[in-house]
């Protein structure tokens, strides 16, 4: 096998990747080099949910009342667990301000960036979710309701998340303080998920639930990543 | 030498804060005195003219404490994300120093009105708590205000930390209504048809005025806390400056 | 005469309390390299953190080109190159994947260059090990590897040179004495003794600063 440098350079692809797709890509491929950040949520999610039989009866009935509850409380925590090291490490080596000083619109980056930690909690949070729902006795028919609500309800948890993340940033320990700022900003997302899955229980249709979840997902699209890029420039500056 | 170098810059910089410590300082007897007679007038009229309410008795007369700290709290909320806001556009610094001063005014009002809530509670609910969706928002509300002031507080740098809070108190003020439909909406969704707080049938006038009055008195002591507190933050802030000076030397 | 690059007047900076500089004025022209020099603490790194827009704590005005630079905000951006205190360099990325990432975020950097901007630092060889793997300097090297790739005009260095060997540093300054003679603006502060003579005009903060 040969191995100049000259036929690397003509094999390379030297194409300039746009702002979004570059930052997603690059937090894509970080977390798959640190895999370990990637499982640990899923497995403070699984862990959440298991206290409450343990905590209060592992009684099947009771627990399929409130294992929608339960399982959305539980996927708010696993959310803002990982929601600290967000830009964090960005700040920490430096990244964090070529990114504020690059000419491209911040607005898009930083939707880069909030996309890619929902991919990578969220997402998985929302699959594992099923499992559970059936470790919890939720019925059958839940199921739907359970998995499309934290379909459209991770992502406004991790947009929101984010302006936590970003204010505090700067701060020596920003994890306690991420969940106070945040964890009130939650509970829309958090009633209405729950209510959804209520709702798919006893039958009644989920669809204006859901329009709701959307509702808010729109909103948070349109308005968090505003709030994110001051939140990063204050906290950078200060 | 450097001081008459300073001069200029310093009148410059300090002609608000200077402007509104002298303008504070006159407007605040004024408010003390209104706030005083309102009160004083308004608790006197509420707790021995007003009638008793023919299904409570005489414990509905809470309200004329609970209903007043419950507005304040919000508009202190909605105060504090305004001047935040004009702080961060503007650059005031008077600004910040008014959203700075809110906080813990608005918090202490907030739990005021979830004590004055949880104390009418037991004799018209048996119980000290209920998951009433006005308490509940009301209770939400605080946690906003809590998470502010612990923002504040952790950042060390005062610019840094007047920007972060007014970030989020404005992320707070969209919020609210989105945080007190969606509690409203649990409410009723859990609790069909209880009894809520303030929702009653249209009040008799002579309930309704000593309200009234009572509000008013109330948002004339919040001046005068938020006044107080505003000097105090301009006096600390602007401590190196000749006028701060001459003022505690003199 | 040319209206200069970089206008800063009346700049006035404190910290806890202190202040940094006062009524700080001066202008950098096309063709500058202009080195920032002052004593720990006075206040250099906030300077260039100020001047390349990330920290806005300050009073006074900078203008990019006659425009206040909070109203070209982008426009600065775009002819900006800033090397930090942190070089700005993903450890579990590879040099080749940080600077494919700078040059999604800052479009004056010419991708075409990577090769020999890596071979220019002395990183060829290295394109594809993670950057954790290698020396502190190296790390550097990554984030100086943008230079050469650069087509910013303007180039705000804070202390380029720690943690690179003598060969390097002179590499350095030969590649900034060339941005410079093209027309190009730096501004840098450094502990290392700079050959470059006359090229370089030096703005001393312990003399410009309002201390009393």
């Amino acid at each position: 096998m040969t191995n100049h440098p000259a036929e690397k350079i003509a094999v390379r692809d030297l194409k300039v990747d746009g702002p979004f797709w570059g930052a997603l890509k690059r937090d894509l491929l970080l977390s798959y080099r640190r895999k370990s950040d990637l499982i640990n949520p899923l497995i403070f999610f699984l862990m959440v949910a298991t206290l409450f039989p343990l905590g209060v009866s592992p009684d099947s009935v009771f627990l399929a009342e409130v294992a929608p509850g339960v399982v959305w409380v539980a996927a708010l925590l696993a959310t803002l667990l990982s929601m600290d090291s967000l830009f964090r490490s960005d700040f920490e080596d430096g990244t964090l301000e070529q990114l504020l000083l690059s000419p491209q619109p911040l607005f898009m980056v930083v939707l880069a960036k909030v996309l890619a930690h929902w991919m990578l909690t969220g997402l998985p949070l929302t699959l594992m979710a099923p499992l559970l729902g059936v470790m919890l006795f939720l019925p059958a028919d839940g199921m739907s309701g359970l998995v499309l609500s934290l379909l459209l309800g991770t992502p406004t948890l991790s947009l929101v998340g984010a302006i936590g993340a970003a204010l505090t940033v700067g701060l020596r320990k920003g994890g306690v303080l991420i969940s106070l700022l945040v964890l009130p900003l939650y509970i829309p997302v958090l009633i209405f998920g729950t209510a959804s899955i209520q709702a798919a229980l006893t039958g009644l249709p989920v669809g204006g639930y859901m329009a709701i979840l959307g509702a808010m997902l729109a909103l948070g699209l349109i308005m968090a990543p505003l709030a994110i890029s001051a939140a990063l420039r204050i906290s950078v500056s200060g | 030498m450097a001081e008459k170098k300073w001069m200029p810059r310093w009148f410059y910089q300090l002609a608000s804060p200077r402007w509104c410590y002298q303008i504070t300082g006159k407007l605040l007897p004024i408010f003390a005195v209104a706030a005083l007679i309102l009160l004083v007038g308004g608790t006197a009229w509420a707790l021995i003219y007003a009638p008793a309410d023919y299904q409570q008795g005489n414990s509905f007369r809470i309200i004329y404490i609970h209903v007043p700290s419950a507005i304040l709290a919000q508009s202190c909320y909605m105060m504090m994300a305004v001047a935040g806001a004009i702080g961060l556009i503007w650059k005031m610094k008077v600004a910040d120093m008014v959203a700075k001063a809110c906080a813990p005014i608005g918090a202490s009002i907030a739990i005021l009105a979830l004590a004055t809530g949880a104390i009418w509670g037991k004799p018209t609910w048996g119980a000290w708590w209920v998951w009433d969706a006005r308490l509940t928002s009301m209770l939400i509300l605080l946690f906003l205000y809590l998470g502010v002031i612990a923002l504040n507080s952790a950042i060390e740098s005062e610019q840094t930390a007047a920007q972060a809070t007014a970030v989020l108190a404005l992320v707070g003020l969209v919020n609210i209504p989105i945080i007190k439909y969606s509690v409203d909406w649990w409410n009723t969704l859990h609790q069909p048809a209880t009894f809520t707080l303030t929702e009653r049938p249209a009040m008799a006038m002579e309930m309704w005025l000593p309200l009234l009055v009572m509000v008013i008195g109330f948002y004339c002591f919040f001046a005068v806390v938020m006044m107080l507190r505003l000097r105090n933050e301009i006096i600390q802030r602007e401590r190196r400056s000749s006028w701060v000076r001459e003022l505690i030397s003199g | 005469m040319s209206t200069p690059r970089l206008k800063i007047e009346n700049l006035f900076c404190e910290r806890d309390d202190r202040i940094l500089f006062d009524q700080l004025s001066f202008d950098v022209n096309e063709g500058e390299v202009v080195q920032i020099e002052g004593q720990n603490g006075s206040g250099k790194t906030t300077l260039l953190r100020i001047l390349s827009g990330l920290s806005r704590h300050y009073e006074g005005d900078i203008y990019w080109q006659d425009v206040p630079i909070h109203s070209c905000a982008e426009a600065f951006r775009e002819s900006l190159l800033y090397f930090g205190h942190q070089p700005g360099v993903k450890a579990v990325l590879t040099p080749e994947e940080n600077l494919r990432w700078f040059a999604a975020m800052h479009p004056t950097i010419d991708l075409s260059k990577l090769d020999y901007a890596l071979a220019k630092v002395g990183l060829t060889g290295y394109e594809d090990v993670p950057c954790h793997t290698l020396s502190a300097g190296q790390n550097r090297r990554v984030s100086l590897a943008r230079l050469y790739m650069s087509n910013a005009p303007l180039w705000i260095l804070d202390e380029p040179f720690t943690a690179i060997d003598k060969k390097g540093v002179a590499q350095n300054e030969a590649l900034i004495a060339e941005h410079a003679e093209q027309g190009g603006t730096v501004l840098l502060t450094t502990h290392h003794e700079l050959a470059m003579g006359d090229l370089i005009r030096r703005v001393n903060l312990d003399q410009l600063a309002g201390t009393s």
